[in-house]
């Protein structure tokens, strides 16, 4: 199947395949983040973090629209507002559902996991009564539309580029913020000794609200960056749970290293397979080399040797 | 000490472990009363079908009342199971409708119309021995059985569980709807495997059909009933009881705990397939809409409405929540997933052992009380088998 | 606290005969680097009672977790009877005959006191075993006799979540009895105890222990005193002193570490 490319050719599509794969891996890291945190450091399952992420794309959704009809001397740089505004709506979706309802089932994961099911089902419907059943997607601003001509044959959308700059200054803002600041050290404490932490003085109801409302925010603001590359309906969310819960498994559910690592191997794994393969084929194959790998290796990628 | 009164006595003598107490026969002599005479006898023949459609769902509720309940281990991909029950009965089915005068018209007669359209010339191997129908009775258990097995021994062995377990059963279901959607020449992809005729000569879409169709699942699910119950009943019901609270203590009494937990996951895979071959049979069809994550999800709360540690609420929660699922979605189709939704919520934080466990703890001791008279010991207000795992 | 009948010492560490029951030989665990366990030797002979005392994260429990194969163990041996422990799953170490007790009383809340006993008997416990499992005269005598001996009788058909901390104590001690290990290992049998329950838990230990070894790991000096054959001081993952209670008390390196505060 080789055979019809020449050397120059194949170079530029796994340079531009190779690209792809990147993409995904901005992708896959900026909805595994947020749940990184609060399955990771919380232990929650949270099974509508999906219509959380969704919740951002339509913030942004409406911050488009809205900028386009109201404010189009703004249009240029409306995106960078609704981030912020998509990171603001989720996190304080997050924080009144983890008051209402995470933190009575503290105790019972897998109770957690159901009612959040629910959860994300009545997340849905409100998105298709509101926003109706269709995909809508946004108007770019020129800026982002087009690619850089890297050679003759590579070029790469500026979109792309665009997300993968998103997801690192995101990347960078939670690593400084769970291993640099005081908030971050609370929540290490508090997930490390709940009881402890209570006692030397930390709220561990207040940590334990905004840490669930940080990972929802994380998930708003891939949801956001996410509209960037692809359309958005009421049920998208649902379609990336599975993957995105493997991401984070995989990598070993504590450790921010290892989700980077775990959504790196995942998404260029999958965009490789994706040359060779069908779509979905290239999908079943890593899927499933991920849970083979678990089921002989649960602990994921990274994880410490510890005492139980 | 903290109860003088005591009957000990009496228990030496005295079977103190019947395979089921007096108000369990009841129960299932209500349930078999109503699923076998009160329904056939009150509906019409698309109704009756519609019941028998969601006393299919009943058998994955029993399997998740034995594995979830009792064992602790919440499976988020028993539509896997059912799938793959479900796809074996249709795969014969397909073969038996696809002879070679029904399908001449093809350019490859004999083979399902669906490979046809896909360029498929040959039978692929793994359709051969769907030729044969008890055979495929056979597969109908042992594929999902030994698919379950594959499963959980893996994980159970390196101590794999809770949630754990959940992401990657799920994970798994995701998996096989891709696989059986991708793969549309092997399996009919999205459309799943439709146009099914006969089995074994016998055409299974005429009413008549459909109504011993519906008296044989009925029975099934009766049958499946009391092997859960001598299930439950037996030591292994109690060392799951047991492996849930305090698993490293079984594992310290010389038991193997995941040889108990694979048990409980393959019986629980053996029910569903067995309700998926039924839907097949009674639906006339079976696609990857009943393989995927969102309806094994939904087959869990079925067993949570109705009490995760009750067989027979795990059926009445079936019937009831589709009952509610079809009148919602005929009247008013979009606030059937608001209430689903609230359904799943209120379940968990309101009433987390389901219909059974204010059966048992509100309407039980009142009867008690009011039958008994003064003579009762004031009622016991904890179930049998005690709160929720984890 | 009479305990009398246990105070004839057995064979002295000097003379040990080579068919030790356990044989703990240059056992060491590391987690992450950290040795919580570091060559520790030590033989229990047959029908000897084995405290062992340390302070605190000086390597006890991981000891027994080890013994029990809760632990994977990173170099050494354990023999029981000859047998290798290592390498052996922790069914199959309980099936050869060695009885855990836990720290926290571990016992199933949800069952009855009676179903408790029952799942320790030692029949049926293959997964098709417990399936045709028959509850007849037999397990029901041996049940009654055991729920007799550890002053539960009464409560048999109880929820075992009903009991207080000391019955629970008891309870499981019970299910080891039932199960009748020939080794048996006790992690702080009456540590959260009131005194006349810790008075009724020497009783029964005094009953249990006959015809069989035990290792117990524990904090009361006064306890240990009365129980002990024979005394092994770990500290810091090592061993510091082996011997009698008198030889252990009075070594200065003991009275340094642990005796002396």
């Amino acid at each position: 199947m080789l055979g019809d490319y020449s050397l120059g050719d194949l170079g530029a599509i796994f340079a531009m395949q190779g690209f792809a794969g990147l993409i995904l891996f901005s992708v896959y890291l900026l909805m595994a983040l947020g749940l990184a945190i609060i399955f990771g450091q919380m232990g929650v399952i949270n099974m509508a973090h999906g219509e959380f992420m969704i919740l951002g794309a339509y913030v942004t959704y409406l911050c488009s629209s809205l900028c386009q009809s109201y404010l189009p001397a703004l249009f240029p740089i409306y995106f960078f507002v609704a981030m912020g505004l998509a990171f603001l709506a989720s996190g304080a979706l997050g924080m009144l559902v983890e008051w209402s309802l995470i933190r009575f089932l503290y105790k019972r994961p897998l109770d957690t996991l159901l009612a959040t099911w629910g959860l994300s089902l009545i997340l849905q419907q409100a998105y298709r009564s509101i926003f109706g059943a269709r995909e809508v997607g946004v108007e770019l601003p020129s800026w982002l539309i087009g690619s850089v001509q890297v050679t003759d044959t590579i070029e790469i959308p500026i979109n792309g580029l665009f997300v993968m700059a998103v997801t690192i200054l995101i990347t960078l803002c939670v690593a400084l913020l769970i291993f640099r600041s005081r908030f971050g050290q609370q929540v290490r404490a508090v997930m490390s000794n709940r009881a402890m932490a209570g006692a030397v003085g930390i709220d561990t109801e207040k940590v334990d609200r905004y840490t669930f409302g940080l990972g929802c925010g994380i998930a708003g603001i891939a949801g956001s960056a996410f509209t960037m590359i692809g359309s958005t309906g009421p049920t998208s969310g649902q379609l990336y749970i599975v993957d995105t819960f493997l991401i984070v498994v995989f990598g070993g559910a504590a450790s921010l290293l290892g989700t980077i690592a775990s959504a790196f191997s995942i998404s260029q794994t999958q965009s490789t397979l994706e040359f060779f393969l069908s779509g979905s084929m290239a999908k079943v194959i890593t899927l499933l080399a991920v849970v083979g790998i678990l089921m002989l290796r649960p602990q994921g990628l990274f994880t410490l040797k510890v005492r139980r | 000490m903290t109860n003088p009164v005591q009957t000990l006595t009496k228990s030496v003598t005295v079977n103190d472990n019947p395979f089921m107490k007096p108000v369990e026969w009841l129960s299932l002599l209500l349930l078999a009363g109503v699923i076998l005479v009160v329904l056939p006898l009150a509906l019409d023949g698309f109704r009756l079908n519609l019941v028998g459609k969601y006393l299919t769902y009943a058998f994955v509720a029993l399997g998740l009342v034995i594995c979830w309940g009792y064992a602790g281990i919440l499976s988020l991909g028993q539509g896997v199971f059912f799938g793959l029950g479900g796809y074996c009965m249709a795969m014969y089915l397909k073969l038996e409708a696809s002879s070679i005068e029904n399908t001449k018209i093809q350019s490859t007669p004999g083979i399902p119309d669906f490979m046809d359209w896909n360029q498929i010339t040959a039978l692929p191997w793994f359709w051969q021995p769907f030729k044969s129908l008890p055979l495929t009775l056979i597969l109908v258990v042992a594929v999902p059985v030994l698919f379950a097995m594959l499963i959980s021994y893996a994980m159970f062995k390196r101590r794999v569980g809770g949630t754990y377990f959940a992401i990657i059963t799920q994970a798994i279901a995701a998996i096989l709807t891709i696989l059986i959607v991708g793969q549309q020449g092997y399996t009919g992809g999205i459309n799943g495997i439709t146009d099914l005729r006969t089995l074994h000569g016998w055409d299974i879409r005429t009413d008549h059909a459909k109504v011993i169709l519906y008296f044989v699942n009925g029975g099934l699910l009766i049958a499946c009933i009391l092997a859960a119950q001598y299930v439950k009943k037996s030591k292994l019901g109690r060392i799951l009881v047991a492996m849930r609270d305090k698993e490293d203590r079984v594992r310290f009494s010389g038991y193997s705990v995941a040889g108990f937990k694979v048990f409980a996951f393959c019986l629980a895979a053996a029910f569903a397939a067995i309700g998926g071959a039924m839907f097949t049979l009674q639906v006339g069809f079976m696609s990857p809409s009943f393989v995927g994550i969102v309806p094994s999800i939904e087959m869990v709360i079925y067993a949570a409405v109705g009490g995760r540690l009750s067989l027979f609420g795990a059926v009445w929660g079936t019937l009831l929540v589709n009952w509610a699922k079809t009148s919602f979605s005929e009247s008013f189709p979009d606030l059937w997933l608001f209430g689903l939704g609230a359904l799943f919520i209120a379940v968990v934080l309101a009433f987390p052992n389901g219909l059974a466990g204010i059966w048992r703890e509100q309407i039980e001791p009142r009867l008690t009380r009011r039958v008994k008279g003064l003579r009762a010991p004031p009622p016991a207000i904890v179930p049998p088998h005690g709160a929720p795992a984890e | 606290m009479n305990a009398a009948i246990l105070s004839s010492p057995v064979v002295g560490a000097e003379a040990a005969p080579p068919d030790h029951l356990l044989a703990v030989e240059a056992l060491t665990v590391s987690f992450d680097g950290f040795k919580a366990v570091n060559d520790v030797s030590f033989y229990v002979e047959p029908d000897e009672i084995r405290v062992i005392i340390g302070p605190n994260g000086a390597g006890k429990t991981t000891v027994l977790d080890l013994i029990c194969g809760r632990t994977k163990a990173s170099a050494g041996s354990i023999k029981y009877k000859g047998q290798e422990l290592t390498k052996l799953s922790e069914s199959a170490i309980v099936q050869a005959g060695v009885g855990r007790k836990f720290q926290t009383p571990s016992i199933y809340d949800d069952l009855t006191v009676f179903e408790n006993l029952e799942i320790s008997f030692p029949r049926g416990r293959s997964v098709f075993g417990a399936l045709t499992f028959k509850r007849d005269a037999e397990v029901r005598d041996r049940i009654h006799a055991v729920a007799e001996t550890i002053f539960l009788k009464d409560q048999l058909r109880e929820r075992a979540e009903f009991l207080s901390h000391g019955q629970k104590q008891w309870l499981e001690i019970g299910m080891l009895l039932i199960q009748d290990p020939e080794l048996l290992m006790l992690d702080e049998p009456v540590a959260g105890m009131s005194v006349g329950e810790r008075i009724k838990t020497a009783e029964l230990l005094n009953q249990i222990i006959k015809g069989r070894s035990v290792l117990v790991i524990e904090h009361d000096m006064k306890f240990v005193e009365d129980i002990a054959h024979r005394v092994t001081v770990l500290h810091q993952g090592k061993v510091l002193s082996e011997g009698s209670m008198d030889r252990v008390k009075n070594d200065p390196k003991v009275i340094e570490v642990y005796l002396g505060h």
